[in-house]
């Protein structure tokens, strides 16, 4: 789909000559948005090893999305409302959303694949658009309003402040659970907070990214992160600067190319993700290098 | 002072030497405790009271509910007869000023946190909101903070190693961590569930005198679940001795004796000492859930 000439790969007129375009304005500020939530959440969600639950959320939202569509909706609505319902209903299951969640695969498996047959169904009988199945699963910039970027920044900033206030003891609960309980952190709340932030995340990242990539912008970019450092604030800065450059690059790429920005935001988390783990890995080899040569580990 | 009946003139030495010379208000008081998991009965009649700085070791087979008494002092879980009080206050009250450490699985090998961060969450992780720079206004007492978090590390002997992931050390390297993590909030009372499980033959040792060493400085009372006695022997003040029938308190060279083991399980028991001073119990019954299930007939 492309709108215009070749870049000039000279940032600043790229940038104006996408932005002369609102619906290119529109797709930097909601992605941008939703770079920033998914990076936040996503942070605690690796933390908390729940990448399972934030998987079985987005595929929950797929029907949502296609229902939407399918009522004459727009599909963000469909998201929230599905992601949302999906992560009270996670957070009220006595064991899956709270850490020991491979017994239950196959139960959750059964749900993920429904959801995804719902979601077909729904598209089929729409019989419009065709494109739009492509849109849901694998994401797409086109035609975001600036009713859906005020929907998107609104979310996003409940869900941030949120997480501002609960993060500490979030962390806390997550890492060490048992000792957190032991000071009265209310564990058990904050586990059912934190879904309803992952279900709310969940579906902006869709909106993006569609159902099947939402790993690009909410795992890899904290995953990324926290292979880099393992300081906390920096781990989460630096994650959200990740989300953000793939989120920036990945819609430019799409803009120029004829490729899908799904792909391109995917595959530029996935190229940070694999640097991270080259720079993490030579640099635990040197140290024990320097610990033997010291002495210290034979 | 126990539910079993003892030997008239043992119970009344031990009662003796169990009152504490008490200058200020016990940290642990329990009158006639008896808990429930599920509808059996794990202990009952069950009389500790512990004094600040003392340091007591819960011994006992496994399935008797030593870790059910910490949890009882921790207020998770309430007592189905007698009265309990924690420092002063119901249980589950004053756990701000308790250190509490967990029978541990170890961390995860993939768990990118610093050792450092572990500790600075037993200090300050229950707080609502973000933890601010301490470069911005108020940031002293979070410099402290850092300063408080920096000394229980060095404490502990942990400053080598509290940079790196806490996933990538040992169990040794962990626990004292953990027991860091534990002491930061300068706490009165220290509950350890096996705290030298898992740990290698040195590091029980090492961690055992750490632990005594932080008892007599820091003057925190420490309650700590063992199986074996050992590794804390010279340095323990008394023995809380659970087994399916009974209790026996008192100091460790007493209640790790013949007569009192035989007497307290009605099993014939022997301790022998060996060359180095460790003691060996012999016929000691390691699990009691057969001996539950006898006993629970008896009860009413």
């Amino acid at each position: 789909m492309t709108v215009a000439d070749g870049p000039s790969w000279n940032p600043i007129t790229d940038l104006q000559q996408m932005w002369s375009f609102p619906f290119m304005v529109n797709a930097f500020r909601a992605g941008t948005i939703v770079a920033v939530l998914a990076a936040a959440i996503g942070h605690f969600m690796v933390l908390r090893r729940q990448s399972f639950a934030g998987h079985t959320l987005s595929l929950i939202g797929f029907p949502g999305a296609a229902g939407a569509v399918l009522i004459g909706v727009a599909a963000g609505y469909g998201y929230f409302a599905f992601c949302l319902a999906g992560a009270a209903v996670i957070a009220l299951l006595p064991r899956i959303g709270h850490g020991g969640y491979s017994e239950e695969s196959a139960v959750t498996g059964t749900v993920q694949a429904f959801a995804l047959a719902c979601g077909f169904l729904f598209v089929a009988l729409y019989r419009g658009f065709l494109n739009s199945v492509n849109a849901l699963l694998f994401g797409s910039f086109l035609g975001i309003t600036t009713a859906q970027v005020t929907v998107l920044g609104i979310v996003a900033v409940v869900a941030l402040s949120i997480l501002a206030v609960i993060g500490r003891p979030l962390a806390f609960a997550s890492i060490d659970p048992e000792v957190a309980l032991a000071r009265n952190v209310p564990v058990r709340a904050l586990s059912i907070a934190f879904l309803l932030l992952l279900g709310a995340a969940t579906a902006e990242v869709s909106q993006i990214t569609g159902t099947l990539l939402v790993f690009a912008l909410l795992v890899m970019p904290a995953a990324t992160a926290q292979a880099v450092t393992t300081a906390p604030m920096r781990a989460l800065a630096l994650a959200i600067m990740i989300g953000l450059i793939v989120t920036w690059l990945g819609l430019s790429l799409a803009y120029y190319t004829p490729f899908p920005v799904g792909f391109f935001v995917t595959s530029l988390a996935f190229a940070g993700y694999l640097g991270s783990q080259l720079i993490r890995h030579t640099r635990r080899g040197r140290t024990t290098a320097d610990l033997s040569a010291s002495g210290i580990v034979p | 002072m126990n539910a079993r009946s003892l030997n008239p003139d043992v119970d009344t030495q031990l009662r003796q030497v169990t009152e504490p010379p008490t200058d200020q208000q016990p940290v642990i008081t329990l009158r006639h405790g008896s808990v429930d998991r599920g509808n059996r009965r794990l202990w009952s009649g069950l009389d500790l009271t512990i004094a600040a700085g003392e340091f007591v070791a819960v011994l006992g087979p496994n399935g008797v509910g030593k870790s059910t008494l910490l949890q009882v002092i921790l207020g998770a879980l309430p007592l189905a007869e007698g009265r309990v009080q924690v420092l002063g206050q119901s249980p589950g009250r004053a756990n701000k000023r308790i250190g509490y450490l967990p029978q541990r699985r170890s961390f995860d090998p993939s768990l990118r946190v610093r050792g450092r961060d572990i500790v600075r969450l037993g200090l300050d992780g229950h707080r609502w909101g973000l933890p601010l720079p301490s470069w911005l206004p108020g940031g002293a007492p979070r410099r402290s903070a850092a300063a408080r978090v920096e000394e229980v590390i060095d404490l502990v002997g942990a400053s080598g190693y509290a940079e790196r992931p806490v996933g990538e050390l040992s169990g040794g390297e962990q626990q004292r961590l953990l027991i860091a993590q534990a002491l930061a909030p300068a706490p009165d009372l220290l509950l350890l569930d096996e705290p030298l499980d898992s740990l290698d033959l040195p590091n029980q040792a090492a961690v055992a005198t750490l632990i005594a060493r932080i008892t007599r400085t820091q003057r925190v009372a420490v309650l700590m679940v063992l199986h074996d006695a050992n590794p804390v022997l010279p340095h323990l003040d008394t023995v809380v001795y659970l087994a399916p029938g009974g209790s026996l308190i008192g100091p460790p060279r007493q209640v790790i004796s013949s007569a009192a083991l035989t007497d307290l399980f009605g099993t014939p028991i022997e301790v022998l000492t060996a060359a180095d001073g460790r003691l060996v119990v012999v016929g000691h019954p390691h699990r009691c859930d057969a001996h539950d299930e006898r006993h629970s007939g008896r009860r009413p």
